[in-house]
C-alpha cells in the first residue's frame, strides 16, 4: 500500500523497513532534509562521526561484525569524496554498506553548485553499484534495491546519491517486491554446481597432501558457513589454514589449524601450501599477498575453488575444479557428498602428511627473543590476548594496518567468525578505530580492542571523540615504536636501511591526548608492569589510549619476499635482511 | 645513479605473457540506463583492458535494453575475465563472446568525403560504383559516400580513397550478430 511522504521521509522509512537501527553519518547543506526526518523518529539512531571516512570504517566494523549492512549518511560534495576511501576499502573486502550522499538540487546539478562533486561518477569503480535518484518516484525502489545488491552475491558498498530537491519532493511510499526491481540480471549464483561438488569430493577422497585454504567468504556466507567448515575439516581430518580476512571462520585451538598463511604467515602453512597435492580453496581470491611468485605457487597440486564470484574463478591462478556457489551451500554440500561416500576417516592415509607438518610446526616460525627491559610487540599482544582470554566478555578486535596487524593476525588467536575486523584488500591505515567503535555501537556490552600502531592510529584519531560522546568504551592498544614499522622493515629489507620518512619525529603525548578527548591514556614500557597495566585498560568502563612502548626495531617474522614463491620464507633467526633480496625483488612491493 | 633507485616497471612480480593476443567481438546486452556507458568504458580502463571499437545503441525500446558491441585484442586468459568482468556489472544482463562462438556477422557503415576534379573524380566514381558506395552528398567539386560492409572492405576503399582526394572519413563501429536463428 503506497504512502505520501517526502523523499526524506522515504529515506528513513526504507531504513525502518530494512530493519536497520544505527546509522552512520555527518550532515550538511544538502542532507539536511534527511537529518530533519530522522530528527523527528527513534527507531533508527544516528550516530554523528568527526569525519565521513570514520563513518565508512564504523560501518564496516558493524557489518562485519554483526552479517547486516552498515549504512552511512553524508552530505553533497566534500561529504561524499571524504567517504571514498571507505567505499573502496568495503569493496575491496567485499563489506555490505549501504552510502546514502546527498547532493544539489537536480537543477544545480553540473553548474558546479557549492558542495557539487560527480559523486556517481567519482564512486562507480569504488563501489559495487551506484545510484543518482533523478526521480522520487525512483526512490522507493531504489533504496529497496540497494539493500539487495549489497548484501547479496558477493556483497559490496552501494552509493545512493538523492538531490536536495527529491529529498523535498512528495511521492507514494512503497516496498518494491523483488520481481518489480529494476535489475533484473542481477541473480547471483547461490548453490555450487553438483557435479562439480561431487568431483570435487572425489579429488579429496584421493588426496595425500590436502589443504584447505578459507578466506573471507566463508564469513561473509553467514556463521552456518563456519559450522560446515569445521564439520568438513573434522570429517575429511585435513589441515585449515587461512587468509587474513577468513580468521575465526576455523578455531586457532583446533589441532588441525596451521596458522595464516601468505607474507607473513606460518612457516608450516606457507610450505604446506607449496607442497600439497589437493588445494581446496573456499572463499578466497588468490591474493598476491597469498601466492607471492604466481609461476611457483603450489606447483604440483589439484586446485579447487569455490566462490560467489565468478571472475574470481582464473583470474590469477588457474584451478582444476572450479564451484561457483555460496560457501555455506557449497559447504554443507560437500559435507553431505562426503558422507555419502564414505564414513572411515583417512587417518592412515593422512599420517605422512601431518607428519611433515610436524617437522614444519617444530621450526616455531612465530618465535621470537623476548627481552625483559624492552616490551617486544609479540608479547604485548600475547599478554593481551590472555588477558581478553579471562574475560566473561565477547571480545573483537579491529586493526589498523602495518606490522601490529601481521602481529595481531599471528598471536591473537580467534575461535569464531565475525570476531575480527581488519583491513585487508585496500589496507587503509586509520580502519581500525572508526571500526572498533562501529563494532561496539553493535555491541555494546562486548569488549572491543583496535590493536593499533602510532602511526595509522593518528589518521582518524577525531573519532575518540565518538566514542566518548556515545560511551562506546573501545580500548585503543596502540604499539607504539615511533616507526612506521612496516615501512621502516622494507626499507632495511629493500632500500639499504635508508629511512625515507618512516619515523615520526613529533608524537603526542597518547596519555594527555586520550584525557583531552575525556578519555582515558595509560602508558607502558615495562615488560614487568604489562598485565597489570593491560588489567587497567580492561576494568575501565570508558574508551582507552593505551600507549605500548615497545621494541622500535623489531621486525614482523616469518615473512615471504615478493617475488619469492612459498619455501622461500624468512624466518625470524635469520641474520641479515638486507642481503635477502635480489635487485629484482626490489622493484616489487 | 644507484641501481635500487631506478624507476622500477611494476610494482607486482608480472610473469611474462606467453599467451598471444587474439581480436574478439563481444555483444554485451545491459540495462538502458543513465552511466551504464560509462560503466562498461570505466571498467575497461581500470583493468586495463583494450577497446578496439565499441557501438552502443537501445535495441529494445519497450524493455529499455541496449546493446554494445565490443571489439578487444586479448590473450585468450584476458578474453574470460573481460567476459566475467563484463557479467558482474548490475545492469549487464548477457555476454556473448560472438568470435568464439562461430559463424557471426559483422558489419560497419562509413561516410567518407572526397574532394577532385577532372579524371581523379571519374575514377572516384568508378571506383565507388565498383564498392557499391551510395553517393549522399555531391558538389561540383566533392563526393560524400556511404559505404557498407566488413571493416576490411572499408578500410580498403578508404585506401583507395586516399591518393583520390580524400578529405576525412566517418565509422559508425562495428555492429555484430550471430548467423542462425538463436538470439542471444
Amino acid at each position: 500500500m503506497a504512502e505520501k511522504m517526502t523523499g526524506a521521509e522515504m529515506v528513513i522509512q526504507a531504513l525502518i523497513d530494512q530493519g536497520v537501527e544505527h546509522v552512520f553519518g555527518y550532515p550538511g547543506g544538502a542532507a539536511l532534509p534527511i537529518y530533519d526526518a530522522m530528527f523527528q523518529q527513534d527507531t533508527v539512531q544516528h550516530i554523528l562521526v568527526r569525519h565521513e571516512q570514520g563513518a565508512t570504517h564504523m560501518a564496516e566494523g558493524y557489518a562485519r561484525s554483526t552479517g547486516k549492512p552498515g549504512v552511512v549518511l553524508v552530505t553533497s560534495g566534500p561529504g561524499a569524496t571524504n567517504a571514498v576511501t571507505g567505499l573502496t576499502d568495503a569493496l575491496m573486502d567485499s563489506i555490505p554498506l549501504i552510502c546514502i550522499t546527498a547532493q544539489v538540487p537536480t537543477t544545480l546539478i553540473g553548474s558546479d553548485a557549492f558542495q557539487e562533486c560527480d559523486t556517481v561518477g567519482i564512486t562507480r569503480s569504488c563501489t559495487k553499484y551506484n545510484y543518482l535518484v533523478k526521480r522520487i518516484e525512483d526512490l522507493p525502489r531504489i533504496m529497496h534495491e540497494a539493500f539487495l545488491i549489497a548484501t547479496t552475491g558477493r556483497p559490496g558498498p552501494v552509493v545512493i546519491d538523492i538531490p536536495k530537491d527529491v529529498q523535498f519532493a512528495l511521492g507514494d511510499y512503497y516496498k518494491p517486491d523483488l520481481d518489480t526491481l529494476r535489475h533484473q540480471s542481477y541473480r547471483p549464483q547461490m548453490d555450487g554446481d553438483a557435479a562439480a561438488i561431487e568431483a570435487a569430493v572425489d579429488l579429496m577422497l584421493k588426496a595425500e597432501r590436502p589443504i584447505f585454504y578459507t578466506g573471507g567468504g566463508v564469513i561473509n556466507a553467514g556463521p552456518a558457513a563456519s559450522e560446515h567448515l569445521r564439520e568438513l575439516a573434522e570429517l575429511t581430518g585435513f589441515p585449515v589454514t587461512s587468509t587474513l580476512m577468513g580468521l575465526g571462520a576455523f578455531p586457532a585451538s583446533n589441532p588441525q589449524w596451521m596458522g595464516m598463511l601468505g607474507m607473513h604467515g606460518t612457516y608450516e602453512a606457507n610450505l604446506a601450501m607449496h607442497d600439497c597435492d589437493v588445494m581446496i580453496n573456499i572463499g578466497a581470491r588468490f591474493d598476491d599477498r597469498i601466492t607471492g611468485r604466481i609461476d611457483a605457487f603450489s606447483p604440483g597440486s589439484r586446485k579447487i575453488h569455490v566462490d560467489i564470484d565468478p571472475s574470481s574463478i582464473n583470474k590469477v591462478v588457474n584451478v582444476d575444479i572450479p564451484i561457483i556457489g555460496d560457501c555455506e551451500r557449497v559447504l554443507s554440500e560437500m559435507v553431505r557428498v562426503w558422507r555419502s561416500k564414505t564414513n572411515q576417516p583417512r587417518t592412515e592415509a593422512l599420517a605422512p602428511w601431518w607428519k611433515q607438518i610436524a617437522t614444519w610446526r617444530a621450526v616455531n616460525s612465530l618465535g621470537y627473543k623476548n627481552s625483559e627491559t624492552i616490551i617486544k610487540p609479540q608479547y604485548a599482544i600475547e599478554r593481551l590476548y590472555q588477558a581478553t582470554k579471562k574475560q566473561a566478555k565477547e571480545v573483537y578486535i579491529t586493526t589498523e594496518v602495518g606490522q601490529h596487524q601481521m602481529w595481531a593476525a599471528q598471536h591473537f588467536h580467534f575461535d569464531q567468525p565475525n570476531r575480527w575486523m581488519t583491513s585487508g584488500g585496500l589496507g587503509t591505515m586509520g580502519y581500525g578505530l572508526p571500526a572498533a567503535v562501529g563494532v561496539q555501537v553493535a555491541h555494546p556490552d562486548a569488549l572491543v580492542i583496535d590493536i593499533a600502531g602510532e602511526a595509522s592510529v593518528q589518521m582518524t584519531m577525531q573519532e575518540m571523540s565518538t566514542a566518548v560522546q556515545y560511551r562506546l568504551p573501545v580500548k585503543i592498544f596502540i604499539l607504539n615504536n615511533e616507526r612506521m614499522g612496516m615501512v621502516r622493515q622494507w626499507q632495511d629489507l629493500l632500500h639499504g636501511s635508508r629511512y625515507a620518512h618512516s619515523y615520526s619525529e613529533s608524537l603526542p603525548d597518547f596519555v594527555k591526548l586520550a584525557e583531552a578527548y575525556g578519555g582515558k591514556g595509560i602508558r607502558c614500557s615495562n615488560p614487568a608492569e604489562l598485565d597489570a597495566a593491560i588489567a587497567e585498560m580492561l576494568d575501565y568502563d570508558g574508551p582507552v589510549l593505551f600507549d605500548c612502548m615497545v621494541e622500535k626495531d623489531e621486525n614482523c617474522l616469518p615473512m615471504i619476499p615478493s617475488g619469492k614463491p612459498h619455501n622461500e620464507i624468512i624466518l625470524p633467526d635469520t641474520a641479515n635482511l638486507g642481503d635477502i633480496i635480489d635487485e629484482k625483488g626490489r622493484q616489487l612491493v | 645513479m644507484n641501481a635500487h633507485l631506478q624507476p622500477t616497471g611494476s610494482a607486482y612480480f608480472i610473469t611474462k605473457e606467453t599467451q598471444d593476443q587474439e581480436r574478439h567481438t563481444l555483444s554485451v546486452l545491459v540495462d538502458n540506463e543513465p552511466g551504464i556507458l560509462a560503466r562498461v568504458v570505466g571498467l575497461f580502463s581500470a583493468r586495463g583492458y583494450n577497446i578496439e571499437s565499441l557501438t552502443v545503441s537501445e535495441t529494445e525500446h519497450g524493455r529499455r535494453l541496449s546493446r554494445i558491441t565490443v571489439v578487444v585484442i586479448a590473450t585468450p586468459k584476458t578474453l574470460t575475465q573481460i567476459k566475467l568482468q563484463l557479467e558482474r556489472l548490475i545492469p549487464v544482463h548477457k555476454v556473448h563472446d560472438l568470435t568464439a562462438e562461430g559463424a557471426s556477422l559483422e558489419r560497419e557503415l562509413a561516410l567518407i568525403k572526397v574532394a577532385g576534379s577532372g579524371d581523379s573524380r571519374a575514377e572516384t566514381l568508378r571506383l565507388a560504383d565498383a564498392f557499391r558506395a551510395q553517393i549522399v552528398d555531391a558538389t561540383v567539386e566533392s563526393f560524400v559516400f556511404e559505404v557498407t560492409g566488413k571493416p576490411a572492405k572499408i578500410d580498403s576503399f578508404i585506401a583507395l580513397m586516399q591518393p583520390l582526394g580524400l578529405v576525412e572519413v566517418v565509422r559508425t563501429g562495428l555492429a555484430a550478430i550471430s548467423r542462425g536463428p538463436q538470439g542471444m
